[in-house]
């Protein structure tokens, strides 16, 4: 297993107190498969993803259990020169937004060329040849002329290319891409996924996908681990989640869709609001939303329950949300 | 909502009604486009030079006639005290005093001062003083103090609070008082006191600068970015901090170089800054001052001189600033 991330609990010690941002996740990644990690904003899908590469904000953001495994090594108990240089040359997060997460007074050139010059030592003139070549792969079009460009003076498109380029240059193992196309026009989404999936492919990366837009997660994800205030509500094989949610939440999610058929119709919305991380609400945290709710749901918390071998819910009544699907 | 799901059935309705796969074939695909016009849809072909930030405030300086004045006046300034016996052929320290208070004759145009030394030459000398003084205090105080407010700004904390504090100490000592109390007991004729007092009370207006300006640009993306893909500290401040927050210390370091030569004329007024044989628009216009009535052109070239001077660089200041604040275009 590439990456094996076993019951993490990240919190935010703030002056209004402690906010719970994840609580218990569990998840894995193999070399050449793609995990979508689904779920709403302030649900602790970045946050995982800045402890797995170590650059969450400590403090206020504070790793108090669980363990991240890549390639077998405990990251969380590795010094922090060691996960220096597993950033980047090892693993690589392609961010949001491309704009601001590119240097705005160093030219593009100057930014991919840094990844060989610090990582691999290469001279200027190497590096900037291997630019060149980085921004071929990507499918830039006259990568020559371009590299000595400034990110300004680049489409959102192609930003985000630079940003896939900077990424995969040192051909690291695990790509965490954080909504890498939300920032972009939906014409260009689908090309930059289309990029992403194919170099994944052809590295043969592991590559998670957070991300709020099922219709990529349909395209290119292999499995899917579905986030609810800071927990796994549901993890299974893409198939198995859109024949038939076992959780109620992703099937509000699922629901929630706009879909052809249904023109004309109101859309489904899940009720209601995710819960104040400083205070989620006891039982499951979904509760106070779910059509399902019962008694139980409002004082026990629900265990992931394996509802087969590959797929688990955390929900009290998957049996009855899977028969009703 | 159907009783089964078809994956595939369900991909497409979510992407659809987004117009994400319908509309691929319709649009032709942007790297096609581009192409075609490889300098990018704002047509700034690979022929056009990139232009950073600094390459960009060149170009808005050159056309700014404020910046053309002023840096001409400084170039002058600068070429004058380097060499200024290319205007001024005379010694400065040569006087007559059968010559005292005279007034301006041929080939001594301002005159002469109450020790019969020639007002122009003296005027032309000093020029070195004030200008070495500028320059020097200002380089000291930019480098000390973005030193200091950047390590404060970047690594926050204790850090922050020791430095921030230290610099909080210096900051309540009036100049003139400091300058009064710490240069008066200093005897020395080179202008090392003087920019060694201007360096030690300069630098926390630089460093607050600096610290608020890093600390806005380690917020930016790019930085957490650059620490995803494995920069050490080190290279996230140089490399990606710095060249972010240079801008507003280049800008009050400019206007400041001004209020420094005037620090010195001032306290070189009061008897504590320069001390003769070096010359100096402060000594002058301190030993002009009591003859202000019957002889103020003793007074007036000296004191001309040093408004000028810090009246070009503040107008440098500003030039700068207009160019590396894109919002005020």
């Amino acid at each position: 297993m590439l990456l094996e991330v076993r019951d993490l609990q990240v919190e935010f010690r703030t002056r209004d107190g402690v906010a719970k941002a994840v609580n218990g996740v569990t998840y894995e990644v193999d070399a050449g498969e793609t995990l979508a990690v689904l779920g709403e904003s302030g649900s602790g899908k970045s946050v995982t993803a800045q402890a797995i590469m170590g650059i969450l904000d400590m403090p206020p953001g504070k790793i108090t259990g669980g363990e991240i495994l890549f390639q077998g090594k405990d990251l969380l108990k590795m010094k922090e020169d060691e996960r220096r240089k597993v950033r980047g040359a090892e693993m690589a997060m392609i961010f949001q937004d491309a704009l601001s997460s590119l240097n705005p007074v160093l030219s593009v050139g100057d930014q991919l060329g840094e990844m060989f010059i610090v990582h691999r030592g290469m001279s200027k003139k190497d590096a900037r040849a291997k630019s060149i070549e980085l921004m071929d792969r990507v499918r830039i079009p006259a990568a020559k002329e371009r590299v000595s460009q400034y990110p300004h003076q680049f489409s959102g498109g192609m930003r985000q290319r630079i940003m896939i380029a900077m990424a995969l240059a040192l051909e690291p193992a695990l790509i965490i891409a954080d909504e890498p196309t939300t920032a972009l026009d939906v014409t260009v989404q689908a090309q930059v996924m289309d990029l992403l999936a194919e170099l994944q492919r052809e590295l043969n990366m592991g590559l998670i996908l957070i991300t709020h837009d099922l219709g990529v997660v349909a395209d290119v994800a292999d499995k899917i681990a579905v986030m609810y205030a800071g927990r796994i509500v549901e993890r299974a094989p893409v198939h198995d989640i859109y024949k038939a949610p076992a959780h109620p939440y992703t099937k509000g999610l699922l629901e929630s869709i706009p879909r052809l058929d249904q023109k004309g119709q109101e859309l489904y919305a899940i009720k209601g609001l995710p819960p104040n991380l400083m205070a989620i609400p006891p039982g499951c945290a979904f509760n106070p939303r779910c059509p399902r709710a019962q008694d139980v749901c409002r004082t026990d918390v629900p265990p992931l329950a394996q509802v087969s071998e590959d797929r688990q819910s955390a929900c009290h009544f998957w049996k009855e949300t899977l028969r009703d699907a | 909502m159907p009783e089964a799901y078809d994956p595939k059935d369900v991909a497409k309705d979510a992407i659809a009604p987004t117009g994400a796969g319908g509309a691929m074939d319709l649009a032709m695909s942007e790297a096609e486009t581009l192409e075609k016009n490889p300098g990018g849809p704002l047509g700034t072909g690979p022929q056009e030079k990139a232009r950073s930030l600094w390459t960009d405030a060149w170009h808005q300086l050159r056309r700014n006639p404020v910046f053309i004045i002023s840096s001409l006046l400084i170039l002058f300034l600068i070429v004058i005290s380097l060499w200024p016996s290319l205007i001024a052929s005379g010694d400065p320290n040569s006087c007559q005093l059968s010559k005292a208070h005279e007034s301006a004759t041929s080939g001594h145009p301002f005159g002469y001062d109450a020790q019969g030394c020639d007002v122009y030459t003296r005027t032309v000398y000093g020029a070195r003083a004030s200008i070495a003084v500028g320059i020097c205090a200002t380089l000291g105080v930019a480098i000390l103090g973005s030193l200091m407010g950047g390590l404060a700004g970047f690594f926050g904390g204790w850090w922050d609070g020791l430095l921030s504090r230290l610099a909080d100490v210096f900051f309540a000592i009036p100049v003139i008082l400091g300058g009064l109390v710490f240069l008066s007991v200093v005897v020395s004729s080179t202008i090392w006191p003087v920019v060694g007092f201007m360096i030690l009370l300069g630098w926390p207006q630089i460093s607050r600068i600096a610290r608020g300006a890093v600390i806005t640009a380690k917020q930016n993306d790019y930085v957490q970015a650059a620490r995803a893909l494995g920069a050490s500290n080190s290279r996230m401040l140089l490399r990606h901090v710095a060249p972010n927050a240079i801008a507003p210390v280049i800008v009050v370091a400019t206007i400041a170089l001004g209020t420094y030569i005037a620090l010195e004329a001032t306290l070189s007024y009061l008897g504590v800054g320069l001390r003769p044989p070096t010359v100096s628009w402060g000594i002058d216009i301190s030993n002009a001052s009591q003859y202000i009535r019957n002889y103020p052109h003793e007074l007036l070239w000296p004191a001309g001189a040093l408004s000028i001077t810090v009246l070009a660089f503040i107008m440098l200041g500003d030039a700068v600033r207009d160019a590396l604040d894109p919002k005020l275009r």
